[in-house]
């Protein structure tokens, strides 16, 4: 490191900083509690990850393209919900389509207001929290909800099943982080989705239509919600209205930590994967090392804030700048 | 006059950029009372000169002296405070204020709570107001004022201060006949209270009208001082143009096709009015004019990203209606925009990526990218155009300026155009990569494409069109053969001179 002046230094902190986080965080736990290492755990940790994992990829595709979505935590309570109450109405074959084709008229109605309209994502989504929630409560009238014959249905199997000894919630989200990763490294609308959030006025004058991608993109987002609603659902067959609360906070973080701007333009479902297994893996130590689940929710913010300043400092190549 | 102290004096003004003499040891100076003309072309140094009176630059090498003390200005403020005011082009009030918070604005008179002392704001300002004459009062929303009351806020602004020097630059742009009357009243007041004032303006008759002596600039350099009363329009024009043009006047070396774009009375709202003309199939038409003058929103139309209100377009001699950019894609019509960095490419993604994208959907093996044929497209233009990247993957942002425009333009000519349009093509680029652009250009005629030149810069127009328009505020003023034009009937044209007996 000799000759390294102050602001080398700094630019490396900026450009490496969470991996440089992360692995004093894995030697610290793993000194802690040797549990922390075991095969066992880091299948745990997987496994837990799946929902917020899946959650993540939609969001990829959202932030990638300039836009946020704050909505996906109260959206994946309202799947959830809806699906484990039609499941006694119409079985679950039905269920599971009608739940999706609700879930996904969420999705369009953001995607309409945020790109047909041009609305701030932001404003459109944080209120779309709030309205979902809203909508989730009037449709429970406020109850728990629960599969009635919890013992005698095949839908159980999302959530709880495996296949060749790997939960179908892992194999679910690895199939789907697949099928989106090729989706947007290798097909012209990933293209379009990168082109559309690096810079909106250059992609509409080479004949792009940017409400379209925008629209998509949300729509996107709204599927991997229904599909990590339907996990939620299938593995503890009831429910709480607020199931999905505060998870847009962590969605978010892992899709940044991941390395992914949220100016837009940069990002990779291969990246929010690490991010999303940076994110558990903290949580799962933090919990070994004893400190209370509660706490959890200071530290993610802390965690937030610690990316979000990185990838500034990123971008300006140090960690402070005088100017914006 | 001569004997009087200079209200500011500029003393071997020296700027330079990585690459560019901006500025080579520009001197001159205004006298108390008088109003003293900047002109030269687009890029002849005068903004750089007014970022540097102005505070925004530091010169590297010169003098500003002030009522014969030499100042340094570090920032725009400490520039106000020496005496030296600017009304800019673009208005820079705070909407939402009144007139009064806007003029004082970083010193609003205050009580002795700290509270802002509304009464004494008020009157001071209705003072400054009356010898305006204007006809609105201190408290009035900025928002709701004329565009030609904004500036009287902004010339009020100015009357804050003990000003010793006063820029206006472009001032008259965007104002009706009637609200100039007013501007040149006040102008006078100024003049009659020993302010010395800087008139930048593009046009002739103004300059004749209101202005004492012009200095001329070129290229950074500063070309003379002429007295108006003893001055002509030709003087000026052969100081602002005087060099040997480099560049060689462009003669036809093809026969023309058939008309591939005709535009019959075009009309945008208030951005231009009654447009026609045409461009064969080989030929090159340059549109000429002031910044404003309409021509980047004709091309905008073209691209479908106007909608016009009253007109026709005829491709290949059949009407179309262009609604978006992929209508205009699909009917052959490519535009290199104005502003490549914003417009023109997505910085963060690759040379590659960037050229392609418009055709990205069509370049696919089933669902996906087919790599091997963007590879292929972007090798092929990289050779055609001789653009200098050490591979595709490097980001478009990392390429200088030269390159960076020919990535825009191969991005176009991968799609095979039948009409490109090109606005500014050489702005903020190299000399080198200037010429070649312009060769390029010409190639591109001669290989049949239908080509149209928007540029703000004479030598780059005369040296490319086959033809050339020139606009003045929204109306084609005349359009002329390269055989005919001539630099001063060009600049005549495009000043609105002669704008009377056109109209008539």
């Amino acid at each position: 490191m000799a000759g390294w002046t102050r602001s080398d230094i700094g630019g490396f902190l900026a450009k490496q900083g969470i991996l440089i986080a992360f692995f004093l965080f894995i030697i610290g736990f793993t000194i802690a509690n040797e549990r922390f290492l075991a095969p066992e755990n880091i299948m745990g940790v997987v496994r837990s990850s799946a929902i917020l994992g899946v959650m993540a990829l939609g969001v990829t595709f959202v932030v990638i393209s300039g836009n946020l979505d704050l909505s996906v935590g109260s959206m994946m309570s309202f799947s959830t919900i809806v699906v484990l109450d039609l499941h006694d109405k119409l079985g679950p074959a039905l269920a599971i389509p009608a739940m999706f084709a609700l879930t996904l008229c969420l999705g369009a109605l953001i995607g309409f207001l945020v790109g047909y309209l041009k609305l701030n994502s932001l404003i459109v989504t944080l209120g779309m929290l709030s309205a979902i929630h809203g909508l989730t409560l009037t449709y429970s009238g406020g109850k728990n909800m629960d599969i009635a014959d919890k013992g005698g249905t095949w839908f159980s199997i999302f959530g709880q099943g495996e296949i060749f000894g790997i939960p179908v919630p892992i194999l679910i989200f690895v199939g789907l982080a697949a099928l989106l990763g090729i989706v947007l490294a290798r097909t012209p609308f990933g293209r379009k989705v990168y082109a559309v959030g690096g810079n909106g006025v250059a992609a509409t004058f080479s004949g792009i239509r940017r409400a379209r991608i925008v629209f998509a993109c949300y729509l996107l987002s709204s599927f991997c919600v229904a599909t990590a609603g339907l996990i939620q659902a299938s593995r503890s067959l009831g429910s709480q209205n607020t199931v999905g609360q505060g998870l847009e906070l962590e969605v978010l973080a892992a899709v940044i930590l991941g390395g992914a701007s949220l100016l837009g333009g940069s990002g990779t479902i291969f990246k929010t994967i690490i991010g999303v297994l940076i994110l558990g893996f903290i949580q799962n130590g933090l919990l070994l090392v004893g400190l209370q689940f509660y706490a959890q929710y200071v530290v993610t913010w802390i965690i937030i804030i610690l990316a979000v300043w990185l990838d500034i400092a990123a971008k300006r190549g140090r960690l402070w700048s005088p100017l914006a | 006059m001569s004997t009087a102290t200079p209200a500011l004096r500029l003393e071997n003004i020296v700027k330079t950029f990585p690459g560019v003499r901006a500025l080579d040891g520009v001197s001159f100076s205004v006298l108390p009372g008088e109003v003293h003309a900047l002109m030269g072309e687009n890029g002849a140094g005068k903004s750089t000169l007014m970022k540097v009176l102005g505070g925004i630059y530091q010169p590297d090498g010169g003098e500003i002296i002030v009522s014969e003390q030499k100042v340094v200005m570090r920032s725009p403020l400490e520039a106000k405070h020496k005496g030296i005011v600017f009304i800019h082009q673009e208005l820079s009030l705070a909407k939402e204020l009144s007139v009064a918070e806007n003029i004082y604005l970083g010193e609003l008179p205050h009580n002795r709570f700290g509270l802002v002392d509304w009464q004494h704001l008020f009157e001071k300002t209705d003072a400054i107001l009356q010898r305006l004459k204007v006809g609105f009062d201190a408290r009035t929303r900025v928002g709701d004022l004329s565009i030609a009351n904004q500036q009287m806020v902004e010339i009020a602004r100015a009357l804050t201060h003990e000003a010793k020097a006063v820029i206006f630059d472009e001032p008259t742009a965007s104002l009706t006949d009637a609200e100039k009357v007013v501007l040149f009243e006040v102008i006078e007041d100024l003049k009659s209270h020993g302010v010395g004032i800087i008139y930048i303006s593009h046009r002739m008759e103004e300059i004749f009208k209101m202005t004492d002596r012009i200095t001329v600039l070129r290229d950074g350099q500063y070309r003379g001082t002429l007295d108006t009363a003893q001055t002509t329009e030709e003087d000026i024009t052969q100081l602002m143009i005087g060099r040997k043009l480099d560049l060689t006047r462009n003669a036809v070396d093809h026969e023309f096709g058939a008309a591939a774009l005709e535009v019959e009375n075009l009309s945008c709202g208030t951005l231009y009015t009654d447009i026609s003309f045409s461009v064969r199939e080989g030929e090159v038409v340059g549109f000429y004019g002031l910044v404003g003058a309409g021509r980047t929103e004709i091309a905008e139309t073209l691209f479908g990203l106007r909608t016009p209100t009253a007109g026709k377009i005829l491709l290949n001699g059949r009407e179309v209606h262009i609604e978006s950019p992929v209508d205009a894609i699909e009917l052959g019509i490519s535009l290199v925009p104005e502003n490549r960095k914003e417009q023109g490419l997505v910085l963060g993604m690759n040379c590659r990526d960037n050229m392609t994208l418009p055709q990205v959907d069509a370049l696919v093996s089933g669902p996906f990218v087919k790599d091997s044929a963007e590879i292929e497209i972007f090798g092929h233009y990289r050779d055609k155009l001789e653009i200098k990247t050490p591979s595709w993957k490097q980001l478009a942002g990392n390429l200088s300026g030269g390159n960076q425009q020919k990535i825009v333009i191969g991005k176009w000519l991968s799609m095979h155009p039948k009409v490109l349009i090109v606005d500014e093509p050489t702005r903020g680029i190299d000399v080198g990569s200037k010429s070649e652009i312009h060769k390029l250009i010409r190639d591109l005629a001669s290989q049949g494409y239908a080509i149209i030149v928007i540029s703000s810069e004479m030598p780059e127009i005369l040296h490319v069109s086959d033809r050339i328009v020139a606009m003045y505020s929204g109306r084609i003023m005349r359009t002329f053969t390269a055989q005919e034009v001539t630099e001063d009937s060009l600049i005549q044209a495009i000043s609105g001179l002669g704008e009377s007996e056109k109209v008539a």
